[in-house]
């Protein structure tokens, strides 16, 4: 597969739309111009749609020098936001109902666009952390009749009302980065160990990662984050805030971003 | 007015009985699947569509092409539609009745679906479309019932149709390409859905709608002109023959383009769909003896409407345009949704196999679809049929 020269005129053709169209349009909506549609490592500097822009840096090579270290951080969310565990008669997971809000992925189906021709060995086997990307022009958000989901100004986190939502699940197919999990079934008797500090749902809504907000409110890091421990293979903070050590690590480190050519700006970066 | 559904032949009232069934057992596995959740479906996180909303996708053509009789026949004064335009009006307000009686049975919590006007959203594409479904549904209501009633009221003496429901007939036209462009555009807006992610998409729509909705008219008019003294004339169904032929020719055009944007440009992306559609991706091809019989049912069916022998053959015009909507059904209510989610955002492929409770339930629909086309079009015809007496 000659996919590398493939890759790169898809990028450069959507890199020129983006280039000409984006803004253009910015401007007459706003009367402003932004330096990059795709902000790379830059993204501190740019203004964003909310007050804060909590992200997240990943750093992949360090889940690959710990092994387990991955399955510790699902466990952590999962366990927390008593999301089901939905298996088939065998033990493996039951991919119809699955819910899930942050999972262990390869690299080639994290990144299925930079899937490189002759990539280094290894990257193959790494565990890629997937979860929501919290994007600062989420396409969830634009298509969610009932705004059941939403992004909150003083954070940037996108949100999730499952009293609102009517379970349409027009924002699971406007996502690009299948982030979102709907209860296709009451997911009550699938939980493990029940939490009660934190919320069921019912059957019929569109559930998803929340960047921990109920603990972020009571001063906790995410859980996830927590679960890396020292290791600093997950790091969080905000993004428009030059001083934090996220902002810090991102202008110093190279870093990438799932699908950054369709202008959802996401607000998780990779290390590689 | 109503009294004339309520009056008919035991083959009337028998195939009244026949859909009642089948609405019955829909009805039944809605309630399970009200019970369950809508796990009742083969739906999964990565097809999180199935037939419930391609039905509906399909169903928008079918209510927006009763249009291709309305705009000839009031804005060219096409006279020879005079006896078929109601029939076109009420086959909307099937289509559109079906549309959200499939939107209800797809979600996933039916009863917060005032939610969609109690927080008015804009940016959304659905809460549009809901609008302008409505929208359509009135005026269909509105139109119809008002000139079948002027005619119900004088059976004797020919009355022109009240002056004020002129607007409300005008404003049906453009209405009804909104709400399948709106509809495309639920697809159409989408980043990161190459093979919806295409501008030709409401063209295509409209283009199918206007080839399927009147199809469906056609092979219903043949079927009422043998069970009735009714007659559409045949000077009508050749000129919605005509219609039929662009609209479809105008169809498989865009399809082609499809195909050569996405293989002649070689994006991976972009052929991915239409590969699993037509050849099947990875082993997996669940729908391509679907999307090859209907290219190929498609293709028998234009060579049929082209050909003045069988064109002017009622039973092979029939069979032809029969093919020509199912063509159309395959193409639209099948592939076009489902193929959507395949290959999945992170590329799997998960394909979808629709459960037996979930068919019942899209029959049901179906069913209720054809019970009020059928009362509809009793009283409509009866009434006419009176007048013409
Ligand atoms: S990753 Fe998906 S679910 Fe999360 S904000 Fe972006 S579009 Fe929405
Ligand atoms: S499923 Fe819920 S959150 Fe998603 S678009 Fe529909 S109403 Fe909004
Ligand atoms: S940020 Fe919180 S909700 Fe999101 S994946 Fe991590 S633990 Fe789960």
């Amino acid at each position: 597969m000659d996919s590398q020269r493939r890759k790169f005129l898809k990028m450069a053709g959507l890199t020129a739309v983006a280039g000409m169209g984006a803004p253009a349009i910015n401007m007459l909506l706003k009367g402003e111009v932004r330096a990059s549609e795709t902000e790379a490592s830059t993204a501190p500097a740019l203004p964003t749609k909310s007050v804060k822009r909590l992200g997240m840096v990943v750093d992949v090579n360090k889940f690959g020098a710990n092994p387990g270290l991955a399955q510790k951080c699902v466990e952590a969310c999962h366990s927390i936001h008593n999301v089901p565990d939905f298996r088939n008669p065998d033990g493996s997971i039951d991919k119809k109902d699955e819910v899930k809000w942050i999972w262990a992925e390869k690299y080639e189906h994290t990144f299925p666009d930079a899937s490189q021709y002759k990539r280094n060995v290894g990257l193959e086997e790494l565990p890629v952390m997937t979860f929501c990307n919290h994007c600062d022009d989420p396409p969830c958000v634009r298509a969610c009749p009932t705004q059941a989901t939403f992004k909150a100004k003083d954070s940037g986190i996108v949100m999730m009302d499952y009293h609102r939502c009517i379970g349409c699940r027009f924002c699971m197919a406007a996502c690009p980065y299948g982030a979102r999990s709907f209860n296709w079934r009451d997911p009550r008797p699938f939980i493990k160990k029940l939490n009660p500090d934190f919320p069921t749902r019912m059957r019929g809504v569109v559930e998803k990662c929340t960047f921990c907000a109920e603990r972020l409110a009571v001063g906790k890091i995410p859980a996830c984050v927590e679960a890396t421990g020292d290791t600093k293979a997950m790091v969080f903070g905000d993004l428009n805030d030059p001083n934090s050590e996220i902002s810090k690590i991102l202008a110093s480190t190279f870093t990438i971003q799932r699908k950054p050519f369709l202008g959802t700006k996401p607000s998780v970066f990779y290390i590689i | 007015m109503i009294e004339k559904a309520l009056t008919g032949s035991s083959k009337y009232w028998a195939w009244m009985a026949f859909l009642a069934v089948l609405v019955g057992i829909g009805a039944l596995s809605y309630s399970q699947q009200f019970q369950y959740g809508l796990g009742y479906t083969g739906m999964s996180r990565d097809v999180s569509w199935g037939l419930y909303i391609s039905q509906f996708t399909f169903m928008v053509g079918v209510a927006a092409g009763g249009v291709m009789l309305v705009l000839p026949y009031y804005i060219h004064d096409f006279k020879a539609f005079h006896r078929i335009t109601i029939l076109g009006e009420f086959l909307a307000i099937a289509a559109v009745c079906m549309c959200l009686m499939f939107i209800i049975a797809d979600l996933g919590q039916p009863m917060r679906l005032m939610n969609v006007l109690l927080h008015p959203t804009p940016h959304s594409m659905l809460f549009w479309d809901m609008i302008v479904l409505n929208g359509y549904l009135f005026l269909n209501l509105l139109v119809g019932w008002t000139l079948v009633h002027a005619e119900y009221k004088s059976p004797h003496r020919p009355v022109p149709p009240p002056k004020w429901i002129k607007p409300f007939i005008y404003l049906s036209i453009p209405w009804a390409v909104s709400i399948h462009t709106v509809t495309a555009f639920l697809y159409a807006g989408l980043p990161g859905r190459d093979f919806w992610l295409t501008a030709i998409m409401a063209p295509r729509f409209l283009a199918s709608a206007f080839a399927a909705g009147p199809s469906l008219l056609v092979v219903m008019a043949l079927i009422i002109k043998r069970v009735t003294k009714f007659d559409a004339g045949q000077v009508a169904i050749q000129k919605l023959v005509t219609i039929i032929t662009y609209a479809a020719l105008m169809n498989f055009f865009f399809i082609a383009m499809e195909f050569f944007t996405a293989f002649y440009s070689n994006i991976p992306g972009h052929k991915a769909t239409l590969e699993y559609l037509f050849w099947g991706l990875d082993g997996a091809n669940s729908l391509v003896p679907w999307m090859r019989f209907s290219m190929f049912i498609g293709a028998i069916a234009m060579v049929m409407i082209l050909l003045p022998k069988t064109r002017y053959n009622e039973k092979t015009l029939g069979v032809a345009c029969g093919m020509l909507f199912i063509s159309l059904w395959i193409d639209k209510g099948l592939g076009l949704v489902l193929g959507g989610f395949v290959p999945s955002p992170t590329e799997y492929i998960t394909q979808y196999y629709p459960t037996a409770g979930e068919l019942a339930i899209t029959v049901g629909v179906w069913a209720a679809g054809f019970m009020i086309v059928t009362v509809l079009y009793k009283i409509a015809i009866s009434v006419r049929l009176n007048v013409e007496n």
